[in-house]
Order: structure tokens, then sequence, then C-alpha cells
């Protein structure tokens, strides 16, 4: 059984205008998304700005309402969950947020800030949770003694590893990670990442890991879904999509990945100018009579696409 | 390779932090020439935009000492007075801002912050004026351009913004662009987009540019030539292939292999040890690189670091870069045995 399955989630904000106020319309920001996410596995989402992979992770951890469909996180379904259930159910899935500078309170000691998830679902005398978390503090590779310091006293990296020890301390199975390196300098960055698979053998982890970044995400995901307009566009594994990419859109995306080798970039430019082309000329190929996206469709086992 | 279009002299720009002047551009010389693309790369409190700044005249002087010499057609920028700064700036030399959304001034229509520097430098009719907006905004890739010129920076998306952004800077043709981080603030494809924008102007224009980057990955797809800037110094400087190919210094090197694009199989990204020193902990005595590479002698430092030729074009600062390796299982995170409870 599959540790999340997410089927034809919805997230629909209302649009208010007019007299009174009412709902004019809606923003479809994830208009039917279905996945999976193995125990171990790391997921990635990939996409531009506003085409709903934040929404869909917010939605998957409980921070936006589920308009329709499913979320089932060992086959429970979390959108229908209340109460004493749904708190067991939550405390699994944890989440490592874009910008260690904005998640992180100011006027709490780091103590406090790790500890937070640790006080709403265990009781612990204040020595046994001091020892939790210095454990913790100390395993993201941060100094025990530095619990009582406050967040400004760190850097980028390693408030990015208090985040990481915050989103640890109830050995969840599931992590939602939601940008979490694109704040940061790329050896800072390299640090984050190293750590984040370390961390994902130790503790038997599995990431959602929602990125804009198609290098870090062909670096650490296994499987990756491309989202566009609130709908996946293509599914596969990492290879497989970068080795091969069926739709237009992934393919325009892939090809927009800056060329590492300085005597290839002509060619590079002329690959994208081709591509843009193609959009032009074959977008209905791509795209129904709406502008919608079509619905994901097997080409293989575990590629697929959306075509009509 | 053109005539020089700048020439930078030991460059030094301090800034007073409670009360005593710290470096951080410190002693950088480098010369741009007519039609080359030159990125200066290095994470972020290196110095690279303090760099640009100083070009272009844009540090709070109150707080900022500058020293040493930016010649630009003929003069030497850092004398002159703030109305003769403001002959040059915008005209022959332009400047490209990080943040399309900031950059534009949201209460003015596009057609007249375009037309704003040509009504400052250039003698011309409003009728040319308008015509010569209408056209670069073609140049710059916007379709319809006279719907553009008539509406407001709220109603373009960033990409479009971005490149009303490049129309201001070319509005009066300059001889130098200045391009601080100009696609850091937008979506994958419409980085793309930009660069190869970018490109194809170059390729029109004579102009130099300055790319300010960090990302290495623009480096390759836009320089002719790089300089790669650690902690206000130039460590690394040579042209673009041979910097891809042949990188010397121990951080150009760090930095390439901690690139995930570069390491697609799964494996550990390499890590620098340590963190970038703060302006006033810096230790400005020997290979500033030095602590952060502890496994390398200090026998093999220089005493004095200075920029090698080490073929014609590629220059090396510090002679560590001879014996160096990476040290790749080293990641600056103890390891330590957690216990799950």
């Amino acid at each position: 059984m599959s540790l999340l399955k997410v089927n034809d989630l919805k997230v629909h904000f209302p649009i208010r205008g007019g007299f009174f106020q009412r709902v004019v319309d809606h923003v479809r920001a994830a208009d039917g998304v279905s996945f999976e996410i193995q125990p171990g596995e790391t997921y990635g989402l990939v996409g531009e700005s506003g085409c709903g992979k934040t929404t869909t992770g917010r939605a998957v951890i409980g921070l936006n309402k589920v308009t329709s469909g499913e979320i089932l996180f060992e086959g429970k379904d979390l959108a229908k969950l209340r109460g004493k259930e749904k708190r067991l159910h939550t405390r699994d899935i944890q989440m490592i947020f874009q910008d260690p500078y904005s998640s992180l309170n100011v006027r709490k000691r780091v103590l406090d800030i790790v500890a937070e998830p640790l006080r709403n679902f265990e009781r612990l005398s204040p020595d046994e949770e001091k020892k939790r978390v210095q454990a913790l503090i100390e395993r993201v590779g941060l100094n025990p003694e530095s619990i009582y310091r406050y967040p400004h006293q760190f850097s980028g990296g390693q408030r990015q590893r208090i985040g990481i020890a915050r989103a640890l301390t109830l050995n969840p199975k599931l992590i939602v990670a939601d940008e979490p390196v694109s704040a940061l300098d790329v050896s800072v960055q390299a640090q984050v990442l190293n750590f984040m698979q370390d961390i994902q053998k130790e503790f038997n982890l599995s990431y959602l890991f929602i990125s804009h970044d198609l290098g870090v995400i062909q670096h650490l995901c296994d499987r990756i879904g491309i989202m566009y307009r609130g709908r996946l566009v293509e599914e596969g594994l990492a290879d497989e999509i970068y080795s091969n990419p069926k739709h237009l859109y992934t393919k325009r995306l892939i090809s927009a990945i800056p060329e590492m080798d300085p005597a290839l970039r002509l060619e590079k430019t002329h690959l994208r100018q081709a591509i843009d082309d193609e959009y032009r000329t074959g977008y209905d190929n791509y795209f129904d009579k709406d502008g919608r996206i079509f619905d994901l469709k097997k080409i293989s086992d575990t590629h697929s696409v959306a075509l009509p | 390779m053109g005539n020089t279009v700048l020439e930078i002299e030991n460059l030094r720009t301090s800034f007073s932090i409670k009360g005593k002047y710290y470096a951080a551009v410190d002693d950088v010389s480098l010369k741009i020439h007519e039609n080359e693309v030159l990125a200066i790369v290095g994470e972020s409190g290196c110095g690279k935009s303090a760099l640009a700044l100083s070009i272009i005249g844009l540090h709070d002087a109150r707080v900022t000492k500058l020293e040493g010499q930016v010649n630009f057609k003929g003069q030497n920028l850092l004398n002159l007075s703030r109305a003769r700064l403001n002959k040059i700036r915008g005209k022959d030399m332009g400047m490209i801002f990080q943040d399309p959304m900031t950059a534009l001034n949201p209460l003015s229509t596009i057609g007249s912050q375009i037309t704003e520097p040509m009504k400052y430098h250039l003698k011309l009719s409003q009728a040319d004026m308008k015509k010569r907006t209408l056209e670069l905004l073609r140049r710059v890739g916007i379709k319809n351009e006279n719907r553009v010129y008539s509406q407001y920076p709220h109603e373009l998306s960033g990409g479009m913004r971005q490149r009303v952004v490049i129309a201001v800077a070319l509005a009066c043709d300059p001889i130098l662009l200045i391009a601080d981080e100009p696609t850091t603030a937008l979506d994958v494809t419409i980085q793309a987009q930009i660069m190869d924008l970018m490109k194809e102007l170059q390729a029109q224009m004579k102009s130099g540019i300055v790319l300010i980057t960090h990302d290495l990955g623009v480096v390759a797809e836009m320089a002719d030539r790089v300089a790669v800037m650690y902690a206000g110094q130039i460590v690394e400087l040579a042209g673009v292939n041979e910097m891809f190919k042949n990188p010397l210094h121990p951080y150009t090197r760090s930095l390439l292999s901690s690139i995930p694009s570069n390491m697609p199989d799964k494996g550990r990204l390499h890590v620098i040890q340590g963190i970038v020193p703060s302006l006033q902990n810096l230790d400005r005595e020997g290979c500033r690189f030095a602590p952060r590479i502890p496994w390398i002698p200090q026998e093999d430092h220089e005493k004095d670091p200075v920029l090698h030729e080490v073929e014609p074009g590629h220059f090396v600062r510090c002679t560590c870069y001879k014996n160096f390796h990476l040290q790749t299982e080293e990641s600056g995170v103890e390891k330590h045995v957690f216990t799950k409870s």
C-alpha cells in the first residue's frame, strides 16, 4: 500500500466581487491532481510559479481546504478525518518551509521552536524535552549548547537545519518540503540537500519535494510530477522525464535549464526556439479546446503523459 | 576583443560599520571590452553587487568609502560630481535591476518610463521619442508594443516587466550595461527567454555587459569571460570555456561540484566547510579561502596572495590551487548517532 495517495484533488479558491462580495468565480489552483508516494520514496512536484504545486503540498498537510478529491494517508482520507483521529495522523506528516528567515519565530529560542510539536503531542518533563531537543539539534549538525539562542544568531543554512529539526521531532513518515533550498546559496544548498538524503535513510522518510529548480529535483527525486495550470502534465521516473520528455510543456521546462557546458549553448538556444515554434503550431495537440490539460495516460508502467 | 569600455583599477569599496570602515570590495581590477559579457559570480556577501553599485555610483556616500579608479570614457567616475555623473548614467551606462516588480514605477506608464532617460539625455521631439520607444519595445520582444506603451507595470507579467526594464536600460544606446542578477527573480522558462533575448541584443549592439549573478548556469549560457569573487576579491578570472573545463581555484572547483545538475547520479554534493565570514570577522591576512579548506597545509598558501596568470587570460589567486584536491566525504555536518525514542 502506498503511503500517500492523492486522488483527483481539487482546491479551488473563490474570487469575490460585485455586490455584497459574492463569489463570482473560482481560481482552480489544483484541478484534478493524482499521485502516489511509496514509503521511503522522494516524489518531486515541479512547475513554475502559480502552477499549483504549493497549493497541492499545503492541501496534503491540511493547510488548505480541499474542494473535492481524496488524500489517502495510509488508507485513511485526511480530508474527512476529524478530531482525535485527524490529530493522530497529522503528526505523521510534517513540513519544511521555503524561507528559513520567516518560518522561525524570531522571539522564541531554538529550544521552544523545536519542542513545540512535542508539547502539542507528548507529555514530557522539561528535562526529557530538553534531552530530545538537544539530540535532534546535534543530529542536524548544530551545537547542542545552542538551544538557548535565538534564530537571528544563526546563518541561513543553520536556520534551515533548525526547521528540519522541528519537522523531525515527532518522527514523521512523510515530510512535505516546499522549496526548502530556494532561498539558499549553492554551497549551503548542497549541505542541506546532502543532509536531507542522510536523514531520509536514517528515519526511513518519504518526501514530497516541491521545487521549481529542475536541477535539484533531478538530483534528489525518484519520481517526478510536472505541474502546469493546476494539473499534472507528465509523471514518471526521474530519468524518464529528463531523457525522454513527452509533453510539450515538459520539453519546454527541461530545455530552459541553463546549459552548463558553454560550448553547447548555441545548440541550446536553437532547441528552445524549436520548442517555442512547436508551442505556437502544435498547441492544440496538447491542450483541449478550453485550454485545459488532458487527463494523464499511461505510456509505460511508470511513465504517464497528458495527451488526448 | 574590442576596445576597453571600462577599466576598474584597484577599486576598494568600504562600508562604515560602527565607525570603522570594512572593505566589501577589496582591491579589484578589471577591464570590460566592447562586445563582451563579463560575468561576476559569487555567493551572497562576496561583494559582487557592491562592485556593480560602485561602478554606477549608487552607494550611499555617507557610509561608503570608495578608493581606486573606475575609468569610463576617459574620466574617473569616482571623482565626478553628482551632476556630471548623471550625464553619464542612463546614457552611456545602463543598468538592469534584479527585481522587475520594484525596478519600475507603479504610477507611470511603460511608455513614459522608457522615454524618461531620452528626455533627460537626448534632444528629440516628442514624436521621435515615441517612435524610438515603440521600436525599443519591439526589440525586447514585446509584440503588441502600442498597447504596452500606455499600460502600467501591474498589468504586465514578470517576464514582460523584465523586458521593459531592459528597454529602459537600452533607451539611450549605452556602451556599457550593468545587469545585476537579471534573471534571478524569474521562472525557469522566462529566465531562458530573457537570457536568449540578452544574447540576441548583445549580438546587435556593441556594448560591454557586466553580468552579476550567483547562478553558474546563467554564466555558462551568457558570459564570454568570468570573474569569480570570494570575500571581496577576485579569486579566478578566465574565459568561459576555460573556466568550466579547467577551473583551478579551490573555491571555483568547490562551487562547481556543489551544483546538483553537475551530479545527476544522486551522489553526494560537495559541501564547502564553514561559512562565509562577515565583513567585520574577515581575516584579511593571507589566503581568504584557507579557513574553508583546512586540509590544505599552510605552506601551500601564499603569504600575500596575488593573481597569477597561469595561462594567457587565466588568472588564479594564491598558490593553494596547485596541490588542491576536493575532500568529498566531509560534509561539515558532524555525524552523531541519534537513537529513535
